[in-house]
């Protein structure tokens, strides 16, 4: 006898006198809200994100993206739209980088998938213009662009919208610990900055 | 109104005085009072020790005391919580018996339930002029769930001053036989409490549950603070004229 | 059904779900260290004022709940067909599932696979899991060297200490005492670290970086299983977990059978419960979600070992099982009088608190924690502080039901309930009492167990006369 078998024989006999799986209410709130980027903003911001608003989609990301980094290498992500990145940056594309190249690097860009109002929340789920997981994950600085059209107000509209079967990493503000005296402390492990710039609508 | 009183045992036994003012305060307010005397005790301590067995004859006789009239009122939030909450489980295969205990149940208030829910009065007409603080013991609070009910009762009251009790629902530390069995960790909590009663410079302190008020009272008593315990039911008996 | 197929208590000799002392004993011991409960003090007082401001924000916070439980509920209700459908799905997607029956069956997964890599060290992400089988200890026997990378579980281990709390497991540790530890224990660190929080987490930061870049087997836990999609997530602040779920090639996850969630849409419920009733955050900084392997990114080797231990037990008590929809949030601990005070570590298991006082119990069998039931006022504030509606004082009633009870106790209880059933007894009784005045002056005279009271409180005098013979009296 397999122990899955066990384990399954366990349960049925846990469950023998009759256990009816009850209805799921579902009167929280649900379905599309008005998204509110101010909100956004202010969410993200609490949470240490620095965010930049630009209007024009261009040349405005290369600017805010030099704004925030003078000069340096970047990792980015193969899809990344190569006009995003200004020239006075290096940037290094992730064809497969080390871990100790990629940690070498002095940012990373990457556009997102979703990002929730609510929560300050932005999701990346590896497509081409997010990259591998690990490319957010070593260098000190993460920026990342972000459409108004990939924003939602609820964590229940951002869950309808992501696809379960792509790795998926949630941040919300940059790298932080409640671990000392249950107080937030930005900067343990993953980006200390993170840096997000939010196109106009 | 016609309405059973259930003294409870710790009332009956050790603070009369809460139940007294109970019936005064009820034939005050022009209702009959009646004390079925074929009751002891809701059987909560044994239910919550862990004596479920022992404790269902005194379920069976709760019920079979008390089904017999349409209001039933205790002056304990606790005792209340249990006819409440835990009289049918106990009755557990008896199914007979849950059905008649949840009768019971569906008819038994807690004082200030009593006051404010079933008669309609807020303002009943007590005088008590000290400084007050209200502690809103566990069951009130998160069992029965009484809400502001019994501050809306004293802030009624004439001469009172009533002051805020910091972390006012935070625990006493009482909880039944966890008193004795969890003798250190209870009195740490009680300290707490204290510091809080003290805080406030009231000189007495109130609840509408005798056993919290003995806790309390016991602690207050031994570091000789002069604050004294009075149950609400007291409080709201009081008049110019007593 | 077969004698294998009856749910089975977590075994003895393994793991820490059992304490050496009863909770009165270890908590005369903790309440006796006025540092610790000033910690406590100021870590649960911030949590509760955080948690507190973040559910004010949502209007729905109740509806949440009551999903959330219901959730949990539909779970166990359909867990057979929801584990092998989470089997299904997970093997789909590249990943290989493991079933262990005990701690000892899971240890013995876990050692096997790191030794088929070869590899010596293993960085894990803070799981409750874990560390209740022992997971550590079985491998260092193994000669493997287990790295906890979440910084509280670095404190404890660089401390040589005990986690304390389920979600932040060295809370009892203020910044002082955690600068000392480092300044002791954590290779090359700067002397002239601070006690500033900051200046702490950036010596954890450059303490493990290296640790994260080389290591080649990473274990976890999970807080949710997608069963129909074969999704796993972690949710962490730090960082610490994605480097674990990221970087290494092999990737072991070690999960209770009851953390599996119906559907992933479900998640939209769960994520938002969890983090405000947990750190106080609207959202935490990161939470990672993988299903089986994704070809050139992340782990290239993926196993689920999927863990009973005691948890089949939990489900075939009626009342009990819904102990089994704990998030692992830790709100209760964070809202208890008892835990304010005693700590984590008088509980004797990895699951300290009120969740603790109901799910150790019934994972061991209440006979091996007979103390924990009681380990709680019944104030009920764990009740209204769970995201998914445990009712906790409610399962501490049914256990103390179940627990072993002392000879003269329930002696005297049996006697009590004799003379509460006869009236005349009773009222006689009453005035026996009155009259004999056993408890002395104030009741500083009272024998034990009963001195536990007289020790700081005053017994009343008792009153001149009963109610009842007050009422006769009218």
């Amino acid at each position: 006898m397999s122990s899955k078998d066990v384990i399954l024989g366990r349960i049925r006999s846990a469950l023998s006198s009759g256990v009816d799986a009850p209805e799921i209410p579902r009167d929280y709130r649900r379905g599309e809200a008005k998204v509110d980027l101010d909100l956004l903003v202010e969410r993200l911001t609490d949470y240490k994100a620095v965010v930049h608003r630009i209007s024009a989609e261009k040349s405005g990301i290369s600017a805010a993206i030099l704004e925030i980094l003078a000069e340096g290498t970047v990792v980015v992500p193969p899809g990344l739209p190569t006009d995003w990145l200004p020239e006075a940056l290096e940037a290094i594309v992730d064809d497969g980088l080390t871990a100790e190249q990629i940690a070498a690097t002095d940012g990373v860009v990457t556009a997102a998938a979703v990002a929730i109002v609510e929560t300050g929340t932005i999701v990346l789920d590896a497509s081409p213009d997010q990259g591998r997981r690990i490319i957010s994950l070593l260098p000190d600085l993460h920026i990342c662009v972000l459409r108004p059209e990939q924003v939602v107000a609820s964590v229940p509209e951002g869950v309808a919208r992501l696809d379960p079967r792509r790795p998926l990493t949630w941040i919300s503000g940059p790298s932080a610990t409640s671990d000392i005296e249950l107080n937030r402390v930005e900067g343990v492990h993953g980006p200390r900055n993170l840096h997000v710039i939010l196109l106009a609508a | 109104m016609r309405i059973a009183l259930f003294a409870t045992c710790l009332a009956d036994t050790m603070f009369p005085a809460a139940a007294k003012a109970t019936v005064l305060l009820l034939e005050r307010l022009g209702h009959e009072v009646v004390f079925p005397a074929e009751q002891t005790c809701c059987g909560q301590m044994h239910i919550n020790t862990g004596y479920q067995k022992d404790a269902l004859p005194l379920v069976r006789r709760h019920v079979r005391t008390f089904e017999p009239y349409d209001v039933i009122v205790a002056p304990s939030g606790s005792c209340v919580g249990s006819v409440r909450h835990q009289h049918a489980m106990v009755a557990g295969a008896d199914a007979g018996l849950a059905a008649r205990a949840t009768s019971v149940a569906s008819r038994t208030f807690e004082l200030s339930e009593l006051l404010i829910d079933v008669l309609g009065v807020e303002d009943v007409g007590a005088y008590f002029p000290h400084r007050v603080t209200y502690h809103p013991t566990c069951h009130s609070l998160r069992v029965l769930r009484v809400g502001d009910k019994p501050l809306r009762l004293l802030r009624n009251v004439r001469g009172l001053d009533l002051v805020e009790l910091p972390d006012a629902e935070q625990c006493c530390g009482f909880g039944g036989t966890f008193s004795v069995k969890n003798a250190d960790t209870s009195t740490a909590m009680l300290a707490d409490k204290m510091r809080h009663v003290l805080d406030t410079g009231a000189d007495v302190c109130t609840a509408g549950d005798a056993s919290c008020l003995m806790h309390i009272g016991g602690g207050l008593s031994r570091l000789r603070t002069g604050v004294r315990t009075v149950h609400l039911a007291e409080i709201l008996a009081s008049t110019e004229a007593s | 059904m077969t004698f294998l197929g009856m749910p089975a208590r977590a075994p003895r000799g393994v793991g820490h779900l059992r304490g050496d002392e009863s909770f009165p004993v270890a908590a005369r011991k903790a309440l006796a260290n006025s540092q610790l409960r000033r910690n406590l003090q100021h870590a649960t007082t911030t949590i509760r004022g955080k948690s507190g401001r973040v559910i004010a924000e949502l209007p729905d916070w109740q509806e949440l709940r009551s999903a959330g439980s219901a959730l949990k509920a539909y779970t166990m209700a359909r867990l057979p067909e929801l584990l092998e459908q989470l089997e299904e799905n997970v093997t789909a997607a590249g990943g290989v599932v493991h079933w262990a029956a005990d701690a000892n069956e899971a240890n013995r997964i876990v050692t096997d696979l790191v030794r088929q890599t070869g590899e010596r060290r293993v960085i894990k992400v803070k799981s409750m899991a874990t560390q209740e089988i022992g997971l550590n200890e079985a491998l260092e026997a193994a000669g493997i060297t287990p790295v906890e990378t979440d910084l509280a579980e670095l404190i404890v281990q660089l401390g040589n200490d005990k986690p304390s709390h389920i979600l932040v497991p060295a809370i009892h540790r203020n910044r002082s005492e955690i600068r000392e530890i480092f300044l002791k224990a954590m290779p090359d660190v700067d002397p002239g670290l601070t006690d500033d929080p900051p200046v702490l987490a950036a010596a954890a930061r450059r303490y493990l970086r290296e640790t994260f870049l080389s290591t080649k087997v990473a274990v976890s836990g999970a807080n949710f299983a997608i069963a129909e999609t074969g999704t796993l997530a972690v949710v962490e602040s730090e960082g610490n977990g994605r480097m674990c779920l990221t970087l290494p090639e092999t990737l072991i996850t070690v999960m209770g059978i009851e953390k599996l969630v119906p559907k992933w849409s479900d998640l939209e419920v769960f994520l938002q419960l969890l983090p405000r009733a947990s750190t106080g955050e609207r959202m935490n900084p990161y939470t990672s979600m993988w299903t089986g392997v994704t070809p050139g990114d992340g782990p290239q080797a993926f196993h689920l070992v999927l863990l009973d231990n005691g948890r089949t037990a939990v489900l075939a008590d009626e009342v009990g099982r819904q102990a089994l929809h704990c998030i692992r949030c830790s709100a209760c601990l964070n809202v208890c009088p008892v835990y304010e005070r005693t700590g984590g570590h008088a509980y004797g298991s990895v699951y300290p608190g009120p969740i603790g006082a109901v799910l150790s119990p019934q994972l061991t069998g209440v006979a091996d924690n007979p103390s924990l039931p009681y380990a709680s006022s019944l104030c009920g504030a764990c009740f209204d502080a769970c995201p998914v509606k445990i009712d906790i004082p409610s399962i501490l009633v049914h256990l103390r039901n179940q627990a072993p009870h002392p000879r003269t106790e329930a002696a005297v209880m049996a006697a009590a309930a004799y003379t509460m059933d006869r009236p005349k007894l009773y009222a006689s009784a009453q005035r026996a009492a009155k009259l004999a005045r056993i408890a002395g002056r104030r009741g500083r005279g009272l024998p034990p167990p009963l001195n536990g009271w007289s020790a700081s409180r005053d017994l009343p005098s008792p009153p001149k006369e009963t109610f009842r013979d007050w009422w006769r009296s009218r």
